[in-house]
């Protein structure tokens, strides 16, 4: 097992990775009488791409969906920043800097490219209704500087050619962008990325990788993904939690996880007992 | 000048002033729809409810008195006292913002995530309880709503017109403030949802609610927001048409006009509701003028209905409506 101490650790490539961003401590999601998560606890940290990978229905997406506050688990405690966190709205969560992409990509389809990314911007506008209104002093400021943080998100995802284009009349791949450059837009802490590369072709997927290995490098943010996709996965993470039926059957770097025996098991489809 | 091409410019300018009071009451439809997708079979209720309610402030009405006195045997039904106009619509206001809160709260927090029939069905379940609610309040009688609104013919243009064709136009002091107000209204709604927080975040939950979230928008406070801004419109739309033809049940029928208004601008167009009710209400009253008297007249009673379903054969969406963009 790698050494997680309290002050981080240095990653198989030599990045320096902090402490700990996000505990999850023996989280136990239900629906109803069927256990989507079964007791699992992991930590996120500082400046690290943590992945979470297994089968189709192992509960991955249940999992980014309870650190993004959508559900809210039976049993267990969340952890973020030292302090414990309180059940919360998934707009609370997006409030405390955890900003987050969809499976299915959630924009805001009537918009332009650039009005989705704004809208990443929300919680920084501060001034009050009638300042924004008359677009006076502090409000333009304001603006100007949101504006700043949007036009270098976008320059820096290479999508400055359709800022103006309505999101609808995309295609697939860059919808997935756009929602990247709105989630990496609202500054976040901490990114939630949920299977970033499904559907997608295979320069594509090599194109997605680089923004996200740039985005770590670049600003630093700490990046926890979602994906079944294993060679994507094993080349982009530091460290890779394993589920399968609900429950965490590895947790490690990515050739500790390569050469775990269950992880080996659950791939390979041995039959359970 | 021939006599008929000046009656039908006087019907003409007529029928606009009518139409900004469609349009007064598809505004608040066109609010509602955009942010929650939600046809608001209850706005003209609401607007009923407003003016009641302004009223009954004014006039220091006894809520309930009718029930009060049959319960307690008491005889209560004024305060005694006269509110100026303008401390009883802030009072209103207030009210309805209440009802906004309460709205979401008791009813459409319970339907989240429900097919759109099933939420259009509450709101006319909402609408009928609001109906009887404002009777039980405030009475079933006809009230006279004076907020000091000028009201009667506006000399200047009678005599003006008079002095050019020979023949004074009848307009209504009344539809001249009602004109202005609409297109204050108007211009204040654009201003605050293309330019502020909240109109943004406004626009973004109308366009996907899980997106918004994600984003840190609480659609709670969006919805209450919105309907709050729909209870204002309601308001304004009940005291103009309150102060034309006293607060009385059948107001709530207004809402029926505001149908034509709306497929003919476009749900989600807080413009198009405002052209939909000017054609609307000048194409009624000039079909009425010309065509009217060879069909026996009453046209009024179905013109924009037809109006608006040929519109939708040809343009679904309406004048203004968003449109609908699907890749294949």
């Amino acid at each position: 097992m790698l050494d997680a101490s309290e002050e981080g650790y240095v990653t198989e490539d030599g990045r320096k990775i902090g402490g700990v961003l996000m505990e999850m401590k023996n989280i136990t999601l239900r629906f109803g009488g069927v256990k989507a998560i079964t007791d699992i606890s992991f930590d996120i940290r500082e400046g690290e791409i943590r992945a979470i990978i297994g089968p189709n229905g192992a509960g991955k997406s249940s999992m980014l969906n309870v650190i993004s506050g959508f559900y809210v688990p039976q049993e267990g405690e969340v952890w973020y920043k030292g302090k414990k966190r309180p059940p919360m709205k998934p707009y609370q969560v997006a409030q405390l800097g955890i900003a987050r992409t969809f499976q299915n990509i959630a924009l805001f389809e009537g918009m332009t490219v650039l009005d989705n990314v704004m809208t990443g911007r929300l919680n920084y506008m501060k001034t009050n209704l009638l300042q924004q209104a008359f677009w006076k002093g502090s409000a333009e400021k304001e603006e100007t500087a949101n504006r700043e943080v949007v036009e270098k998100v976008i320059d820096f995802l290479e999508i400055q050619s359709i800022r103006k284009t309505p999101v609808a009349r995309l295609p697939y791949g860059l919808k997935k962008r756009v929602e990247l450059a709105r989630a990496l837009a609202a500054e976040p802490s901490l990114l939630l990325l949920d299977e970033p590369m499904a559907g997608m072709n295979v320069e594509e997927k090599e194109d997605m990788s680089r923004f996200i290995l740039d985005v770590n490098d670049e600003f630093g943010t700490t990046i926890a993904l979602i994906e079944h996709d294993m060679g994507v996965v094993m080349d982009l993470s530091d460290r890779v939690v394993v589920m399968d039926y609900g429950k965490k059957i590895g947790d490690g770097t990515p050739s500790e996880i390569r050469s775990n025996q269950a992880v080996i098991d659950a791939y390979l489809g041995v039959a359970h007992d | 000048m021939p006599d008929q091409l000046v009656f039908a410019m006087e019907v003409f300018l007529n029928g606009l002033m009518a139409g900004v009071l469609y349009a007064l009451v598809a505004l608040g439809f066109v609010l509602i729809y955009k942010a929650s997708g939600i046809f608001n079979y209850a706005q003209g209720v609401m607007a009923l409810f407003a003016a009641l309610t302004l009223v009954g402030i004014m006039e220091g009405q006894v809520p309930f008195s009718h029930l009060i006195n049959a319960v307690f045997g008491t005889d209560v039904h004024h305060f005694g006292w006269h509110m100026p106009a303008l401390v009883s619509i802030l009072l209103t206001m207030a009210v309805m913002v209440f009802l906004a809160w309460a709205v979401n709260k008791l009813i459409f927090n319970h339907l989240v995530n429900q097919e759109p029939i099933i939420l259009f069905m509450a709101t006319i379940g909402l609408a009928y309880f609001m109906e009887g609610f404002g009777d039980i309040m405030w009475g079933a009688d006809i009230k006279k709503l004076d907020v000091g609104l000028p009201q009667g013919i506006n000399i200047p243009i009678d005599e003006t017109t008079y002095g050019w064709f020979g023949y004074g136009f009848f307009i209504d002091n009344l539809d001249i403030v009602a004109t202005v107000i609409a297109a204050i209204l108007v211009v204040a709604l654009v201003i605050f949802s293309q330019y502020t927080k909240q109109g943004r975040a406004m626009r973004a939950v109308a366009d996907d609610h899980q997106a918004a979230l994600s984003v840190g928008i609480s659609l709670n406070f969006i919805w209450v927001m919105v309907w709050s801004l729909a209870g204002f419109v309601a308001l304004v739309a009940g005291i103009m048409w309150g102060t034309k033809s006293g607060v009385q049940f059948s107001l709530s029928l207004i809402a029926l006009k505001a149908l034509p208004v709306l497929m003919l601008g476009g749900f989600t167009s807080i413009p198009g509701a405002i052209v939909g009710g000017l054609i609307i209400g000048v194409g009624e009253k000039l079909f009425e003028f010309s065509v009217g008297p060879l069909i026996g007249g009453a046209t009024e009673n179905w013109f924009a209905y037809v109006l608006a379903l040929i519109f939708l054969v040809f343009r679904p969406q309406g004048l203004f409506g968003e449109k609908i963009i699907e890749r294949v």
